[in-house]
């Protein structure tokens, strides 16, 4: 149907500008005109469509409620829902029906009959809206409408709308989290949390049971997190910056086609992976080189974890920075070269300035990799909430309390519970603030080219 | 001729202001298209020998039998000629006549791009500037190179005339590098224009003073020989004048040798003239017989602004 509009508004129009005189001339090019009653035509069905499938369920849980006898329309809310359930699994076949009681059967009846006659009518509609702004459509192809202009406005209107659905989904999240989280301070007030010293999230499910104090202070598993993502960083830069400087500046085209890819396969093994290299690996031998010259090395420790996902993140840093390096002019290095500066100075006093933005964005971009790093950390660093800045010993993250709070059975409105959306909060706020910063220190220092 | 990938500079004279070079036309023996490269190496063998007297009494650079090659392309046929002190000689053709890479030879900028190879004898001072002693760095701040495009560094306008002192070491202390910096500034006429904002960035000068702003940071190395790739050929013609005057001051101090596209330029700033066809030196000699009594064919033919 769309594609018919196209065409009959384009042939229209095509008709009309044969027609067309000095004095009366075509606005716009034919295929605008079609574009111009696709658009008509496409804009009223979608729309339909799209309000017919949001309101159908609710309409027709309406009218199964309607038809079912009082005392199971007077149940509480909980129950009744389950009925319902039962209800639309009949329908559609998932439960047999001899298991059920007849009230529901026929009930079930009613309803597929129902959902047959929505869909139907669902149909109908839309091809009728289709058809009325086709027809609209049609009669608004004339010599002076500006289909151009109309359609430009269109396109633009559907790009805003895209972009803002995007921003609205982190709205929601945030939103969401930062209710969850006032439920959380509810019960936990915020200076225990943020400035506590303690991290210990058991809580009773009876109240004989051991372990119940349930102690929320956050400041070590931030610590463990920035202290990971700190040593994790020094691996990346140095290594990402580097290995990106040789591949833009010094390797040779066919080096460069090769090592290049090959380090980016870095960026897509499996986290979980890098776990067990680093729990099964790393690990034991940081201990056993830790122990050789007689210092105590936890088996599970904050280095191990830090340095694999510093060899993760590490393509992070260099593929981004490679990308900035190689759009640096080359009359900028010629400039250089001209006034007799050798390839190393060129690089470290002209290129790398010049390219600074691009490759602070690829360090922040690990950095927020790192912090958002959950596997490793839970293979790795182990699930003590030691407050340390000693590599050596156990630490846990943000994430893997998050992962371990939510993964247990607890009832939902625990503080528990409750926590993981308090550290979700933390943890963006946390980030929010350390890109703040580095693009403020980038604007300040940044080289800017034209 | 230059292959693709190689030198930009050598390519680009499209954009240049000439109204001379764009009424030539696409030429005939121009770059052959690709596909004659047999042909080319034939009209090239039909110049035959350079007219006019390559050499000088007081040579500062000089080359001999320069062949220049891009991967199995030669760009330069066996070219002698000689840069004498306190001269300009320009250097004047078509375009992708390997003026511009005969130019970045003489300060081994060349050898940034892999694939270019040059043979021949290239020295200065009577050193041979290819030879295994030399250092290509120090060569480069002997051999001072403005570009086509102003490519002022992205700092600021002190910092980007004292970045070749700082590296050479040429000052001892802040005052001194001051000192260089604002001598630089002066002798390429452009401090009084910028002497309150020696702190802003220099990529936010008008594009004239950008150009001034690279012939001061290349004086502020005190080269003994400043190659230019045309240096006019982005600026409008009263940035030009300027650049032009300056070209003629600097000339008391220093050997220029300058790569144009308007033959206006070359007979007003430059002693000697070179013109090039192909990758060869078709004619060479003093600014004014070329200009009103040229003896090769050619030459007339590309003066006059007839071409084949």
């Amino acid at each position: 149907m769309f594609v018919a509009a196209y065409w009959i508004g384009r042939s229209k129009a095509t008709g009309m500008r044969n027609l067309a005189t000095k004095a009366q001339p075509l606005h716009s090019l034919p295929r605008y005109y079609g574009y111009q009653m696709l658009i008509w035509c496409a804009v009223p069905a979608i729309t339909v469509f799209a309000l017919w499938m949001g309101l159908e369920s609710t309409v027709l849980t309406k009218l199964v409620k309607l038809s079912l006898p009082d005392e199971i329309r007077n149940l509480p809310g909980g129950e009744f829902n389950l009925i319902i359930n039962d209800i639309k699994n009949i329908a559609v076949g998932n439960i047999s029906q001899s298991q059920s009681d007849p009230i529901r059967t026929t009930a079930a009846a009613d309803y597929s009959i129902n959902l047959g006659f929505s869909k139907w009518a669902r149909a109908v509609v839309v091809l009728v809206a289709g058809l009325l702004g086709a027809y609209f459509g049609y009669k608004r192809i004339t010599y002076s409408a500006r289909a151009r202009i109309f359609v430009e406005k269109v396109i633009m209107i559907f790009l805003i709308t895209c972009s803002c659905l995007a921003i609205l989904t982190t709205v929601g999240i945030v939103l969401s989290v930062l209710f969850e989280s006032l439920r959380f301070f509810d019960k936990v007030p915020f200076s225990d949390f943020a400035f506590g010293l303690h991290w210990s999230p058991q809580t009773s499910i009876r109240a004989d049971q051991v372990g119940s104090s349930g102690s929320f202070g956050a400041v070590p598993i931030f610590a463990g997190t920035l202290l990971i993502s700190a040593i994790a960083m020094l691996v990346a830069v140095p290594f990402g910056l580097m290995s990106a400087i040789y591949l833009a500046e010094y390797a040779t085209p066919r080096v460069r086609a090769w090592v290049k890819p090959l380090l980016e396969i870095l960026a897509g093994i499996p986290t979980v992976v890098y776990g067990f290299f680093a729990a099964l690996t790393v690990a034991p031998m940081i201990r056993g080189f830790g122990e050789s010259i007689g210092l105590s090395v936890a088996s599970e420790s904050a280095l191990a974890a830090g340095l694999v996902m510093g060899i993760m993140i590490i393509p992070f840093v260099s593929s981004l920075s490679d990308d900035v390096i190689t759009a640096v002019p080359q009359s900028m290095r010629d400039g250089s070269l001209g006034l007799g500066a050798t390839k190393s100075e060129t690089i470290r006093k002209v290129v790398i300035p010049a390219a600074l933005p691009g490759v602070v964005g690829g360090i922040l971009l690990a950095v927020s990799r790192a912090i958002g790093e959950t596997m490793i950390v839970v293979m790795a660093a182990g699930l003590a909430a030691n407050l340390t800045i000693n590599p050596l010993e156990a630490v846990t993250t943000v994430t893997v309390q998050i992962v371990t709070l939510l993964t247990g059975d607890q009832a939902f409105d625990s503080p528990k519970t409750l926590a993981a959306f308090a550290l979700g909060l933390m943890l963006f706020v946390t980030t929010l603030i350390l890109n703040v910063i580095a693009l403020r220190t980038v604007r300040k220092y940044r080289e800017q080219y034209e | 001729m230059t292959s693709n990938n190689s030198d930009a500079s050598t390519n680009t004279d499209t954009s240049s202001a000439s109204s001379v070079t764009s009424s030539l036309g696409p030429l005939d023996l121009e770059k052959g298209q690709g596909t004659k490269e047999q042909s080319i190496e034939e009209i090239v063998a039909s110049l035959g020998d350079t007219v006019g007297k390559t050499r000088v009494d007081n040579p500062k650079m000089s080359a001999t039998g320069v062949d220049v090659f891009y991967a199995d392309k030669q760009a330069i046929f066996g070219v002698d000629l000689d840069i004498a002190n306190n001269e300009v000689i320009s250097m004047i053709g078509p375009s992708g006549c390997g003026k511009s890479t005969l130019l970045r030879c003489l300060n081994r900028m060349n050898d940034t791009i892999p694939i270019c190879k040059v043979t021949g004898e290239l020295t200065l001072d009577g050193e041979d500037i290819y030879g295994r002693d030399t250092d290509p760095v120090l060569l480069r701040a002997r051999v001072g190179m403005v570009f086509q495009k102003p490519n002022p560094f992205p700092k600021s306008i002190y910092e980007n005339v004292a970045y070749g002192p700082r590296l050479h070491g040429l000052s001892r202390n802040k005052s001194e590098l001051d000192d260089i910096v604002i001598t630089s500034l002066r002798k390429a006429g452009i401090f009084e224009e910028v002497k309150d904002r020696l702190d802003a960035p220099g990529t936010g000068l008008s594009g004239g003073q950008q150009q001034r702003l690279c012939i001061a940071r290349t004086i502020a190395c005190s080269p003994e020989v400043i190659l230019m790739d045309e240096p006019c050929s982005a600026l409008d013609p009263i940035a030009t004048a300027k650049i032009e005057e300056l070209i003629n001051e600097l000339s008391e101090n220093y050997a220029i040798a300058i790569v144009t596209h308007s033959m206006q330029q070359a007979a007003r700033v430059s002693q000697r003239t070179a013109y090039f066809h192909l990758g060869k030196l078709v004619e060479v000699g003093h600014t004014a017989d070329i200009f009103t009594n040229p003896r090769h064919e050619l030459t007339e033919k590309y003066i006059t602004g007839r071409f084949g």
